[in-house]
């Protein structure tokens, strides 16, 4: 099977809002995918039906053949928009954590990014500031060998410098089998890495591409293309 | 060299143009491996499929060649790597005259400022 997420009239409804409005799509393996819009557009929405946090309100989706739920969780690493960790706890304490519950999870690599990123395992979460945490969130994310990384906002909190270590983590975290989905607004800092874009606009797909053709077709950046397309 | 990509034109054929360059410019030398795609993807900080994409592109053209197991190699050919400078030489030249078309410079006064300087620097 190709594709490692596949969605069909997806549709979430809150009350009278539509969050999302028939979204049909397919993830291929092996790619990173941009999921851009605005604020309020569903880009969370979806990635919490992908993870279970949220069930939809019509239509199916599939994340290696599997509904959401236990199975695909054991494929799909997410870093969610909030924090969920304990604060009380030590790095290490947290890194352990991960090792129990995710057998997919990678220790070697988790420290190793953590002293990249001068991180001291020793020290407990909440003497980090918030940037930090959200660097120690995403050496997690990042540290398991999933098929699909689901990453909200990963890049919102941290400086440049650590953007750009984020971003070759990411790069060099790729595989053949796995693929990304990033949400995000900072356009121009991911563009880069990215092979294809999708445009949400009031929980509607209005443009699904890869990002070299987008760039052909227009002339433009992404981050020009997004500034046009949805110019308030 | 860093790797100077503009976001508003495709990645692909810029990552084609900064390989032919670094070739011609010996930072990567004739016979030379060249490095993984994915180590060549986190130096540009380019998505991999894209390097990978731009890499199969210049050895359809005969700038690198593959040894089965051992990597990608650059060319040992002099004439083939000529032949790619001569092009990069015409589109600079090109580029070149587009700006000083536009500045109002005839071919007459473009090329006497040309002479002037370069003449300036032979006798320096």
């Amino acid at each position: 099977m190709r594709n490692i997420l596949e969605c069909e009239n997806l549709s979430k409804h809150f009350g009278p809002v539509k969050a999302l409005d028939s979204v049909t799509l397919s993830i291929p393996r092996g790619r990173i995918t941009g999921l851009l819009g605005p604020n309020g557009s569903g880009k969370t929405t979806f990635i919490k039906i992908c993870n279970a946090l949220l069930t939809p309100s019509e239509g199916k989706i599939l994340i290696d053949g599997f509904e959401p739920g236990v199975e695909t969780k054991k494929v799909v690493s997410y870093l969610p928009e909030k924090s969920y960790l304990n604060d009380w706890m030590k790095v290490s304490e947290i890194v352990e954590f991960f090792k129990d519950f995710y057998a997919d999870f990678n220790r070697d690599k988790a420290y190793d990014m953590l002293g990249r990123l001068k991180i001291d395992a020793k020290t407990r979460l909440k003497t980090l500031s918030k940037g930090t945490k959200e660097k120690v969130q995403l050496v997690l994310v990042m540290s398991r060998e999933a098929k699909l990384y689901l990453l909200d906002e990963p890049i919102g909190g941290v400086d440049p410098a650590a953007r750009d270590y984020i971003l070759e983590t990411i790069i060099s975290n790729y595989s053949e089998n796995a693929a990304v989905i990033i949400s995000t607004h900072l356009i121009a800092d991911i563009e880069r890495i990215l092979d294809d874009v999708i445009f949400l606009k009031d929980g509607k797909v209005i443009l699904s591409k890869s990002v070299d053709e987008v760039r052909d077709e227009s002339g433009k950046s992404i981050d020009a293309l997004f500034r046009e397309v949805f110019r308030c | 060299m860093p790797w100077d990509l503009k976001p508003d034109r495709p990645i692909y054929p810029q990552l084609i143009e900064q390989i032919e360059l670094k070739i011609c410019s010996g930072v990567y030398p004739l016979g030379s491996k060249l490095p993984s795609v994915r180590d060549l993807a986190q130096e540009a900080s380019v998505n991999p499929n894209t390097m990978q994409r731009a890499l199969a592109k210049l050895e359809e053209n005969g700038l690198l060649y593959t040894h089965r197991t051992s990597g990608r190699y650059v060319t040992e050919d002099v004439k083939m790597v000529q032949k790619v400078k001569d092009k990069l030489a015409r589109e600079l030249v090109q580029e070149f005259l587009q700006n000083m078309t536009r500045l109002g410079f005839n071919k007459n006064e473009i090329l006497s400022i040309i002479a002037k300087m370069t003449g300036g620097a032979d006798n320096a």
